[in-house]
């Protein structure tokens, strides 16, 4: 999809710059760093007020992610019952840190700081498929099927 | 069903309905939250249809995707009506003699039925549950009644006559004065009076105005606004539209995290069944009152929990906080006066003026009247939403709702509010749980996140761990809360580490009083709560941390003695953290 196109169906105020962030990460799956400046111009703002929110929320994202999205929450509940283990397993697996993409592109790691089902956590999401009481033991099932399910 | 363009219409249109509806024997409900589709309930709804339609029953038992019945620990679950059968933990290899055996020979499948594992007794019967007995379902009794993607199911259940009320036999100031005599305070951090609030922002110079709702529930370990969201979207509509008519505002906002796409879903569809029927956009139910309300996704910053930074995130601004007063109410939405609540908040409205102020006035205790939904986490046997009366004892939660402490441990404090709330020991766990005996107590009601501790957690961790989330969700604006929050959690860091000095407490407590005193938000003034109850109730941990170099609780790894160290410590699964 063209940035262009994506801008001329958006409002051109302050308050349309998150939908329009999102509609970019939708159509892109990351927010190219060459379209601030097309958007800071479509909404009348400076490239840094974009920039700013940008980077201010966490869901953003400037560097391109993998087509699988591999998230694990690192809320209270989850915590208590080793999402931090869950985490490092997954770093560990895939050679990479978390908020990183691995080197062939495919995938992305990522912590949540709560996904809200804090009842039956340690929850690990890829591609919006929960998987939930999650052990370091699972990890590696989860991940082999998260690259076939691509 | 056409437009509804007069109050009458609604109960013409519930009859309707009714007369419509399949004259089904049976309804099978299957809980399908998000953690109950994480548990594989969508796979149940699906065998259980084709299990239905194999055997030709459609015409007879209906079978619905509900949202969550708040019993989260035993997902997947389902209701079966009229009887109120309440079947745990599905598996697919169960439907077929779920079908063959208790909805056409009515009986029961004893391995399915909930089992009180403290008394080994047996109930079949949702209601008959502990955990589901000993509460006040306010606002959470027809999650198992309602398929949230039908509006039709909500105006069965006599939805939105609280509306029809409010427009056609009512005056906004009697809106207004109604919610206030019921005492209803906002279910988020700071318990305001909601009619007061109401009464400000009518009062208040500007146009047009506004109304918000914030459900971007960012508090780890929450998830009450969710549960709501998913399950009944249109009560929380319901009362911002009334909200809405009370103050004079046309415009509304209702602000969702993108972490939660089913509730983005859920919410997305219902505004647009409303507005389909009347119910939303110009000239509600044929009246004079216009009011719309838009769909916010907002991009995930805890510190949006504020008012004000919300108000900034919706204009499309950095999530920062401001000064108050003036008060959003007063001055918000560029400007102009803006009302905001949480999703609980918004739908406690209908309740209140379908019963009546002076009926939910004697809910809960004096100051505090009506009911919380409380999020049960952490080492309790029952993880799940409970919702009962404020004023409630924390004992009755934890133990009669909650079921106990896992493993039969001992109880050793309860964190309340989230990571700005503070450490309730075991010792004071008679305590109502109310706003103002909260605070009393060093911690907040917050938006209800219970999470509770064992004998096997190091309270000093535990501060830690809150802290951690507080410096990370800063936002960095004002200085007392980024460096206050950030030197806490070093200080913090160092005592597990075993490198604490004696000094540490007083630093510890200085800055906490300077955050308190001078943070700009909620956030960097709850932040040092966790600390200062921590070092107010259990002290002696922090001591022997810091002079005897010892973690009583075997849980700072830096601190173990070598034998322990060897074994990987008492609890592997977690490895050092741990709450």
């Amino acid at each position: 999809m063209d940035i262009e196109k994506i801008l001329k169906e958006s409002g051109t105020s302050q308050k349309d710059l998150v939908p329009l962030l999102h509609k970019i990460q939708a159509a892109y799956g990351h927010v190219p760093p060459e379209s601030i400046a097309a958007v800071a111009k479509h909404l009348h703002l400076s490239e840094s007020e974009v920039f700013g929110v940008l980077s201010f929320n966490r869901f953003f994202t400037l560097a391109p992610k993998g087509k699988i999205l591999v998230t694990v929450c690192q809320g209270t509940a989850c915590h208590v019952r080793g999402g931090g283990r869950i985490v490092e397993e997954m770093e560990k697996k895939l050679g990479i840190p978390a908020g990183r993409t691995t080197a062939d592109k495919k995938l992305s790691l990522e912590k949540a700081c709560c996904l809200g089902c804090c009842a039956i956590g340690p929850v690990v999401v890829v591609n919006g498929t929960h998987y939930s009481l999650v052990s370091p033991q699972k990890v590696d099932s989860i991940l082999e099927k998260a690259k076939t399910a691509e | 069903m056409r437009k509804l363009s007069h109050p009458d219409h609604l109960a013409e249109w519930k009859r309707i309905i009714q007369g419509e509806r399949p004259a089904y024997q049976k309804v099978i409900a299957v809980s399908s939250g998000t953690c109950g589709r994480a548990r594989g309930s969508l796979q149940i709804l699906e065998t259980l249809t084709q299990e239905i339609e194999r055997r030709k029953l459609s015409d007879t038992v209906g079978v619905e995707a509900t949202g969550c019945h708040g019993f989260c620990e035993m997902e997947p679950n389902i209701v079966i009506s009229p009887e109120g059968l309440f079947y745990k933990k599905l598996e697919a290899k169960d439907i077929p003699a779920i079908v063959e055996r208790t909805i056409l020979k009515n009986k029961l499948i004893p391995s399915l039925v909930y089992e009180d594992p403290a008394t080994g007794r047996k109930y079949p019967r949702q209601r008959e549950i502990p955990f589901y007995q000993k509460q006040m379902r306010l606002l959470t009794e027809n999650n198992y009644r309602i398929n949230p993607e039908r509006i039709e199911d909500y105006i069965v259940l006599d939805g939105y006559q609280a509306l029809a009320k409010a427009l056609f036999d009512m005056t906004s100031e009697s809106v207004i004065a109604e919610v206030k005599a019921s005492g209803l305070r906002g279910r988020g951090e700071a318990g305001f009076l909601t009619g007061k609030k109401w009464e400000l922002c009518r009062e208040a110079h500007g146009h047009p105005k506004t109304i918000v709702c914030d459900a971007d529930e960012g508090d780890p370990g929450a998830y009450m606004n969710r549960g709501l969201l998913e399950a009944n979207p249109h009560s929380l509509i319901e009362g911002m539209i009334i909200g809405a008519y009370s103050v004079g505002a046309s415009e509304g906002f209702l602000c969702v995290r993108t972490e939660y796409p089913l509730a983005v879903k859920h919410v997305t569809l219902a505004l647009e069944q409303a507005r389909k029927h009347g119910l939303l956009g110009a000239a509600i139910f044929g009246s004079e009152f216009h009011f719309d309300i838009q769909v916010v996704q907002v991009a995930g910053a805890f510190v949006s929990g504020d008012e004000t930074s919300l108000i900034a995130a919706i204009e499309g601004r950095k999530a920062f906080p401001r000064q108050q007063p003036p008060f959003p109410a007063q001055q918000g939405l560029w400007g102009k006066p803006t009302n905001i609540h949480n999703v609980e908040t918004w739908a406690n409205v209908p309740v209140v003026l379908n019963k009546g102020a002076e009926w939910y006035a004697k809910i809960g205790s004096d100051k505090s009247p009506g009911t919380k939904i409380f999020n049960l986490g952490g080492r309790i046997n029952n993880t799940g939403l409970a919702e009962v009366p404020l004023g409630t004892r924390l004992r009755k939660l934890i133990f009669d709702i909650g079921g106990g402490i896992k493993n039969n441990r001992a109880l050793k404090a309860v964190q309340t509010g989230g990571p700005c709330g503070g450490c309730i020991p075991a010792g004071k766990i008679d305590i109502p749980l109310d706003y103002d005996t909260l605070s009393q107590a060093g911690s907040i009601l917050g938006c209800g996140g219970i999470i509770v501790m064992d004998e096997e957690t190091c309270m000093v961790d535990a501060a830690r761990y809150s802290l951690n989330s507080s410096s990370e969700e800063s936002c960095g604006k004002c200085v007392p809360c980024r460096v206050g929050t950030k030197q806490m959690l070093e200080i913090l860091n160092r005592i597990t580490r075993g490198q604490g000095e004696a000094l540490d407490i007083t630093r510890l407590e200085n800055l906490a009083a300077v955050m308190k005193a001078a943070s700009l938000c909620g956030l960097g003034q709850l932040a040092p709560n966790p600390v200062l109850t921590t070092l107010r109730y259990f002290r002696n941990e922090y001591d022997a941390h810091i002079r005897e170099k010892r973690c009583p609780a075997l849980v700072c790894q830096g601190l173990l003695p070598e034998k322990k160290k060897a074994k990987n410590t008492r609890r592997p699964e977690t490895g050092r953290k741990a709450i």
